[in-house]
């Protein structure tokens, strides 16, 4: 599929394109609809259709398995992290309000972290499958 | 009356991508099949005001399980053989399970019904208060993310096993073993 120019050059187009709207997903969740799901795989359909034009070694290395792997246990131990930052705080497990003086404040920054950890996770599972489905036929 | 037409049509075309998805025998069709049928579930969620659902439909069933379900193919082979078993018991095992769960709807609210228990317990309490304790206009965000963050954190970590499943059966494959030459590769 490397040698088809439109396919290139269309993907090169739109990928930019796709990880933007899925960082505007991922921020905007609060006001429109979305959240850390949706922008988690919208950031990794970016990858997955790299790695389907361009081949699974390239998505390789533009995103090293490691860092994957690395970037998939973080989300979940952000989102569980605030969890104990809030606990620390002297109220309970993942009650938002204790991260600032004005509880909506707090409310506000909680919710943006753990859909952040939402979204780095998705992302992270969803291409690390997919290198593990297409990358089983490389030589 | 429109709506219900919509309704009829969408839910039609459901059934008939379903069916055509189960006879048919080449896989990549089959794939095609089910990339259809997600996109017509998120219209239907996009009419039933569910555009978070729908968003998520849109992204997971119809982009990357599509691309995933392609990559097994790529792995297994594109036709599927013709099985040679009788598909009596398992007809009957499927339409009493069917037929089971439609009895138990019988008792269940009408739908969209607001008198129904799920709208009384605390969904008036989310939709009227939320705006005011976590300062955030989309109530699925403060729902999920806030009052429900316990769950949310649950899916994370389904997500996270999946993830860590798949790299246990399928990845690391690059770890040459002495005396294997080629195989995991």
């Amino acid at each position: 599929m490397i040698d088809n120019p439109v396919l290139r050059i269309i993907a090169k187009i739109i990928i930019p394109m796709i990880l933007l709207f899925a960082l505007y997903v991922q921020f905007h969740g609060d006001f429109g609809p979305g959240g850390g799901f949706q922008a988690g795989v919208i950031f990794a359909a970016g990858f997955i259709l790299y790695g389907l034009v361009f081949g699974t070694e390239a998505l390789r290395s533009a995103v090293p398995p490691a860092a994957l792997r690395l970037l998939t246990a973080f989300g979940l131990l952000l989102f569980a992290g605030v969890g104990a930052v809030t606990m620390l705080a002297g109220s309970d497990y993942l009650a938002y309000n204790a991260l600032a003086h004005d509880p909506v404040a707090g409310q506000h920054l909680g919710i943006l972290i753990v859909e952040f950890g939402v979204g780095v996770t998705v992302s992270a599972v969803m291409i690390t499958i997919f290198l593990a489905f297409a990358g089983r036929n490389d030589p | 009356m429109l709506i219900e037409s919509v309704n009829i049509f969408l839910l039609a075309l459901l059934a008939v991508t379903a069916i055509a998805a189960v006879r048919l025998r080449d896989l990549f069709a089959v794939a095609m099949m089910f990339g259809i049928y997600s996109l017509l579930a998120a219209v239907m969620f996009v009419l039933l005001d569910a555009v978070d659902v729908a968003f998520t439909e849109a992204a997971v069933g119809v982009g990357i399980s599509t691309v995933l379900m392609l990559g097994t193919i790529g792995l297994v082979g594109r036709y599927e053989r013709g099985s040679v078993r009788s598909s009596l018991l398992p007809l009957t095992v499927v339409v009493a399970t069917g037929a089971t769960l439609i009895y138990g709807t019988l008792d269940m609210p009408h739908f969209g019904d607001p008198t129904a228990p799920v709208h009384q317990h605390v969904a008036p309490a989310y939709i009227t208060e939320s705006p005011q304790q976590t300062g955030i206009p989309n109530v699925v965000t403060s729902i999920l993310a806030s009052y429900r963050g316990y769950d949310t954190l649950g899916e994370l970590a389904v997500i996270f096993t999946a993830g860590v499943g798949v790299l246990a059966l399928l990845g690391l494959r690059r770890r040459k073993r002495p005396g294997k030459e080629g195989v995991g590769q």
